[in-house]
């Protein structure tokens, strides 16, 4: 697939809003036990907060499946670095995006700045990833 | 001199975990795949593993009884710091080749920092471990190294 990529450029956004079940399954993949992904009374009675907290690294996750859906068969992602900057919800709307930053003709590579936001447009995990981009299933450059 | 580090403290900076050998499946990417709300066809039919597939990997096992009361297991690579409220924590993950089932991965763990800064509301601990994993012929498949911040 020919493609223009260039600095400036947004990856197209992704919104997700995760329930319960989804809740509850992410968690028991990973094997987390942690009361406050779960345990409603826990989470806001005991721990203070305002509903059940969603997993860090599910929003990592997110960073990851909204370039990967960009970068389609055309590249691999070779680093991310992220922050889990502020707590989310169950319940909260979140968009994933990002812009290139960077992209390297020669090389392929490029890097992408990029976001998980809440609706009230609070960045609640920002991070950059690195990718190698091979059009047309080149994966040998 | 740090205020809240001690020599003692400092001393667990190189300490390693016994390195965790697991099998890939293609139930488990699947399961992870889904949970996660992916769209591609390879990591939902298992084909392949999705990026971040490793932290279910390698996340700690252990019996109920040592669980806490919130559910959560100690990590034993960490000693007792002063502060224990954690906040944000980073993540810089390299990626070398996919994962694919089938795989027998080996991942190790080692502290490797512990530092102090001030923070606008007072001391700040920060710690490092990176975590490298390795197929059998002992090629790297990915490098993690995590960052925790206490306050």
């Amino acid at each position: 697939m020919t493609r223009c990529i260039e600095v400036g450029m947004m990856i197209p956004s992704r919104d997700y809003c995760p329930d319960e079940v989804q809740l509850m399954l992410y968690n028991a993949a990973i094997w987390n036990g942690h009361r406050i992904h779960f345990d409603l009374p826990y989470a806001t009675e005991t721990e203070g907060y305002p509903g059940l907290v969603l997993a860090g690294p599910m929003l990592g996750d997110w960073l990851h499946q909204v370039v990967e859906e960009w970068l389609g068969e055309d590249g691999m992602i070779t680093n991310i670095s992220y922050s889990n900057r502020g707590a989310s919800y169950l319940g909260d709307r979140l968009q994933a995006g990002g812009t290139i930053t960077a992209f390297d003709t020669e090389t392929g590579n490029v890097t992408i700045d990029v976001y998980i936001k809440n609706d009230a447009a609070q960045i609640v995990a920002p991070g950059v990833i690195k990718a190698r981009w091979y059009p047309t299933g080149d994966s040998t450059r | 001199m740090s205020a809240i580090l001690t020599s003692d403290l400092l001393s667990n900076i190189g300490r390693q975990g016994l390195p965790k050998r697991e099998l890939v499946t293609r139930r488990d990417i699947r399961k992870y795949a889904i949970a996660t709300d992916n769209r591609q066809q390879k990591y939902l039919d298992g084909d392949i593993a999705p990026p971040m597939f490793h932290v279910a990997l390698f996340w700690d096992v252990v019996e109920l009884k040592k669980l806490t009361p919130d559910g959560v297991s100690i990590d034993s690579l960490l000693p007792r710091f002063p502060l224990e409220r954690a906040m944000a924590g980073g993540l810089d993950i390299s990626y070398y080749r996919p994962i694919k089932p089938g795989d027998w991965l080996t991942a190790s763990r080692i502290l490797t920092d512990i530092y102090e800064k001030l923070g606008r509301s007072g001391p700040l601990i920060f710690y490092e471990i990176m975590m490298d994993i390795r197929d059998d012929e002992g090629n790297l498949v990915i490098q993690e190294k995590t960052t925790r911040i206490l306050r």
